[in-house]
């Protein structure tokens, strides 16, 4: 039998406001245990949450881009349960009427755009931390976190595969950090994904018996997770077994999905309409506001890349994966007047430098401007293509302006030919077997001399003059 | 009788409530009469009446982006029972 995968995606995501969502805490990652709490969000009893316009308007924001419905009215409720990272022991969030509904994420798959559907997003508190030390009889919590804004992503289940997830995770990811909302870390905790994974036969409209995935500290788990999954149930599928409803828990060190000690009563939050907060009515006015401020998103940006620079595909969807990228990218082209070879050195020696010192692109510590400085000596001659690299990873090193480390290391390109005649008649007169090899016909001998120019000037000789020079020494 | 003592054990053990024998005998009692009174009232015919979110009539109370001070920490641990390292100290969760 053909089996299809089903896979839905529950994304948390924290909100960039300075302040939590109920109270004027701050919401500053990392600070001294236990500092960033007040009576409101520790849970005392009689105090009052009071919502904060600024996360109610970026989980606008957020679902506007990614294409939601915004309903007019919308409310808080408490989600009821018991655990040590939530004081109150009630979570507010939000039940029936979220902030957003019916969205959609296109993402490339095959060369072909798939729409992906989102059934809601909604404005939530987030828990607290807890610690676990190895062999320690007791647990740690740090309510910072606690009330910090979050926005829950609920994916329809049209995910029929781990890349199709993994493309999905990372244009969300993108969308947010374009809009600003959040900066999405999961590194930091501050985006977080929880995923669903059922196996059916091709063709039902039923869906299988669904296992929940947790403990995914990164895309790459995600998708892996998912991959191992995937065939697992179909193996069970496949050998006339059947899938057990459960969540299991990635073991990313050995690479399986381990079952977690199955809680045999379902959840029963208990939701019920929170008294402490008020409904909150989204007039179409502010709709439209938050609309006309959104950016151009990344969809539109990389179409506008092919279109209005040139871009291949590729080129685009890579630059505009990254807003910062992008950003960085546009200035250089403003001031250059070719995108084409912008983007193939943003594509190989930015990246790989990125990728190499796993540096963010906020942390390249030179300018657009002086990026296109060393384009520009490329072209006028000052430095070869060759030495441009290394004048490159100087200026990624050090973020001294171009001419600077060009003028310090001497650098410069030599384009004196009286000094590269000297030079190439020394190489001549070392290399006499190449010289009457060339004098043959053996137009490759030619470029054994001028590779040992260049070694002579470490690189420094303009190659196009060294060629030129020898060629009239030799004839 | 809508509450059967199951039940009333279910609900106990959500709200971390432990309830004797007769407790339990009085509460699906108690709690069925609440529900027999619901039922009353949905004997009302609701239908063109939206459902009440609330019943203070204002929407929308919202306060500013701003951060204010927090409580000193001596303050937010004050009434743990336990604390280490200016962390709460609980029992050890076993991750599920």
């Amino acid at each position: 039998m053909e089996f299809e995968t089903v896979i839905g995606l529950e994304v948390h995501v924290e909100l960039l406001t300075k302040s939590k969502v109920f109270c004027s805490c701050s919401t500053e990652f990392g600070g001294e245990v236990n500092t960033h709490c007040c009576p409101v969000c520790l849970g005392m009893p009689g105090v009052l949450p009071v919502l904060n316009k600024k996360a109610v308007e970026y989980a606008i924001k957020a679902a506007l881009a990614l294409n939601c419905e915004i309903p007019e009215f919308s409310k808080f409720d408490r989600k009821n349960y018991f655990y040590p990272d939530l004081p109150k022991a009630y979570q507010i969030s939000q039940y029936d009427l979220p902030l957003g509904r019916n969205g959609y994420i296109e993402i490339e798959v095959g060369g072909k755009t798939k729409r992906i559907g989102i059934n809601r997003i909604h404005l939530e508190e987030d828990a607290g931390k807890l610690v676990h030390e190895e062999g320690k009889p007791y647990s740690l919590v740090d309510l910072n976190r606690t009330g910090v804004p979050l926005i829950e992503i609920v994916s329809e289940p049209d995910i029929r595969t781990p890349e199709e997830a993994w493309l999905y995770l990372n244009k969300l990811k993108t969308i947010l950090q374009y809009i600003e909302v959040s900066d999405c870390k999961m590194e930091e905790g501050s985006l977080r994904c929880d995923t669903n994974i059922s196996i059916r036969p091709k063709g039902s409209d039923k869906f299988g018996t669904k296992v929940e995935l947790k403990n995914l500290g990164s895309f790459r788990a995600v998708r892996r997770s998912l991959e191992y999954e995937e065939k697992r149930q179909r193996e069970v599928l496949a050998s006339g077994g059947v899938v057990v409803q459960e969540t299991r828990r990635w073991d990313e060190a050995r690479g399986i999905t381990i079952p977690l000690r199955s809680k045999e009563e379902a959840h029963d939050y208990r939701y019920f309409p929170d008294p402490d907060l008020v409904p909150v009515v989204i007039d179409r006015e502010w709709v439209e506001r938050v609309k006309a401020e959104l950016p151009e998103l990344p969809d539109a940006r990389k179409k506008r890349y092919m279109e209005e620079y040139g871009l291949p595909n590729y080129d685009a969807g890579v630059i505009t994966a990254s807003k910062a990228l992008a950003d960085f990218f546009e200035k250089c082209v403003s001031a250059y007047h070719d995108p084409k070879t912008v983007s193939n050195w943003v594509m190989s020696e930015m990246l790989g430098i990125l990728n190499e010192t796993g540096k963010e692109v906020e942390d390249i510590p030179f300018t657009p401007e002086q990026f296109v400085k060393m384009l520009k000596m490329i072209d006028d001659g000052t430095i070869s293509g060759k030495i441009a690299k290394e004048v490159f990873r100087d200026m990624f090193d050090t973020g001294k302006d171009p001419e600077a480390i060009v003028k310090e290391k001497g650098l410069t390109q030599i384009s004196d030919e009286g000094e590269l005649e000297k030079i190439a008649r020394k190489v001549i007169e070392a290399n006499p077997k190449s010289v009457e090899d060339y004098k043959k016909g053996k137009e490759k001998a030619l470029g054994f001399l001028v590779g040992q120019v260049m070694k002579e000037t470490r690189g420094k000789a303009n190659p196009q003059l060294v060629n030129k020079i020898l060629k009239e020494l030799l004839s | 009788m809508k509450i059967n003592i199951e039940t009333v054990e279910h609900v106990a053990n959500l709200a971390r409530l432990y309830l004797s024998e007769e407790e339990k005998a009085e509460m699906a009692n108690t709690l069925s009469s609440i529900l027999d009174y619901m039922d009353k009232l949905n004997e009302l015919d609701t239908t063109d009446v939206p459902p009440t979110a609330h019943i203070i009539p204002l929407k929308n109370v919202f306060r500013e982006d701003v951060v204010k001070e927090s409580l000193p920490r001596e303050e937010v641990l004050k009434n743990a029972p336990e604390k280490e390292r200016g962390f709460f100290k609980v029992p050890r969760i076993i991750e599920d």
